[in-house]
């Protein structure tokens, strides 16, 4: 039974991760209706930055998040006003070919910086230190990783619901003329919006770079977990997003535990059954 | 006529292939309140677009106290001081009563409509101020459009069909306040397909015919002749 709780807890700690992931793709797709195809190869990028910085400067991972949260929304925000907002309009397809493109640009820059060889960010030995909690040994690092999803969560709540930035968000968001009308310029707060996301790519990068080796080809995959805690949580509602994440998470790890070659199945399969049950995602959008 | 505010000259708009204006020449003085008239598809919607920036134009087809602003964007003009109410409300359902009045302050020009003054307009916004704004009657949901353009302390409020779809009572209170608006030294034009509340708040009044001009005149001096040929396209 212990065993069993044991995997649970894993399984929504690890679902903090997925959420965090998720967190910036729900955010641009509610703001500008995008679907970043790069996303994953965002986070890989962000990880490599965390490795130079760590490497360079004989920092703490954590500490490396000073410069590469700043760094990261810089380039989101140049990103979205350079070459993002010319895709933007009725048809659906140029964002979704443009950020492809970018994500095989991000990929291959990274393998020709990097190498192919897997790399890791030395957390200082906090990867492997665990708490105990009435006999479930608990990692610390995947635990903190929980906690940061909760907080980045409860911020960008307080963003988008508290702030004037997060009043232009959901104002462009529903009607981007009338928010033009408005006096808000709908390409300075689309790069607003970008630059909000990749900060928060930076700090799923950092700590998968943290929990896991990495090198430049893993970026699709973390695109499609971060998909499917989206669209799990229900579209645009970031509560939502972290609900889907520790589904998946919890999904993932039971899957594991039946089998270690199910774990990546298991998600998938749980991702299916809540489409197929709750197309809309378990908590739809809520429009105030 | 007042020192020319907002000047069109040969002002036209394209949707497309499509134009639906013609070399609109017009002038609106400080302080005026303009009437604009005229059926459905005469361009009238499409005159509010092109002067508020949601539709651009050649720079020099709209100018504001001597500045080309034809080709600015919408938060550009807006800035400038001049605020749409649009058709059809187009209140933002993600935000509150309250919040959709405080984005529309976002311009933070300096003036006298502020949340508290709106509310002093439209006491009823203040007691709705945290529900979601389209939970709102048809009417309600008008006088929050107005207040929302009005919190930018606009000179120049643009009204596009302030009374389609609303009751009678509704449309009162509304014309009603008007004068507590523009009281304020604010220059008005108002779309309007009901020609009798328009020419009452008005002291000139232009009628669109399929894009272009085909009458215009002091409110006084036009008769209802005039008018009906000029709205419906027949000899006086």
């Amino acid at each position: 039974m212990i065993e069993w709780t044991g995997v649970i807890v894993q399984g929504v700690l690890l679902g903090g991760l997925y959420a965090l992931f998720a967190a910036g793709l729900s955010l641009i797709f509610g703001v500008m209706r995008l679907v970043n195809i790069a996303h994953g190869d965002l986070i890989i990028l962000a990880a490599y930055m965390g490795l130079t910085t760590t490497v360079m400067l004989g920092v703490h991972p954590f500490l490396a998040l000073l410069i590469v949260m700043p760094v990261m929304a810089g380039l989101g925000y140049v990103l979205q006003r350079g070459i993002l907002n010319q895709t933007l309009g009725d048809d659906i397809l140029p964002p979704l070919l443009v950020t492809f493109g970018l994500s095989v640009i991000i990929q291959n820059a990274l393998l020709e910086t990097y190498t192919a060889d897997p790399r890791k960010l030395d957390g200082g030995g906090i990867e492997v230190a665990s708490i105990d909690m009435g006999g479930l040994a608990i990692g610390v690092l995947p635990l903190m990783t929980f906690l940061i999803a909760v907080a980045v969560i409860a911020g960008l709540q307080f963003i988008f619901y508290r702030t004037a930035l997060g009043r232009g968000f959901r104002a462009v968001s529903d009607n981007q003329d009338i928010a033009q009308l408005m006096g808000l310029n709908k390409a300075h707060v689309f790069g607003l919006a970008m630059a909000l996301a990749l900060a928060v790519v930076a700090i799923a990068g950092i700590l998968l770079g943290m929990r896991t080796s990495f090198d430049p080809a893993i970026g699709g995959g973390r695109l499609i977990f971060g998909f499917e805690a989206v669209i799990i949580g229900g579209l645009g509602n970031l509560w939502g997003t972290l609900a889907g994440g520790v589904i998946l998470g919890v999904a993932q790890t039971i899957g594991a535990k039946i089998d270690p070659g199910f774990q990546i199945l298991a998600g998938h399969i749980a991702f299916l059954i809540v489409l197929a049950v709750r197309p809309n995602g378990l908590l739809p959008r809520v429009e105030h | 006529m007042p020192e020319a505010l907002l000047t069109l000259s040969g002002l036209d708009a394209h949707y497309g292939d499509f134009q639906a204006l013609y070399g609109l020449d017009m002038s609106i003085g400080e302080g005026e309140v303009i009437a604009i008239i005229g059926a459905n598809g005469a361009g009238k919607t499409t005159l509010m677009r092109s002067i508020s920036g949601l539709l651009k134009n050649r720079a020099d087809g709209v100018s504001y106290r001597g500045q080309a602003i034809g080709a600015l964007r919408a938060d550009q003009v807006a800035e400038l001081g001049i605020a749409l109410v649009p058709e059809g409300r187009q209140l933002f359902p993600s935000l509150s009563v309250e919040e959709n009045l405080m984005i529309g302050g976002k311009v933070g020009r300096p003036g006298h409509w502020s949340l508290q003054t709106v509310y002093e307009l439209f006491p009823i916004l203040e007691e709705r101020r945290h529900q979601a704004s389209t939970s709102l009657s048809g009417g309600q949901q008008q006088m929050v459009a107005i207040g929302r353009a009005l919190m930018a302390n606009p000179d120049l409020i643009l009204f596009d069909e302030i009374s389609l779809g609303l009751a009678p009572v509704i449309i009162r209170q509304i014309y009603e306040a008007l004068p507590g608006i523009v009281g304020q030294g604010m220059t008005a034009m108002i779309v309007e397909q009901d020609i009798a509340q328009a020419l009452k708040v008005s002291s000139r009044v232009y009628c669109l015919q399929e894009g272009r001009i085909s009458l215009e005149g002091a409110t006084g001096d036009v008769t209802h002749d005039q008018i009906t040929a000029a709205y419906f396209g027949m000899d006086a």
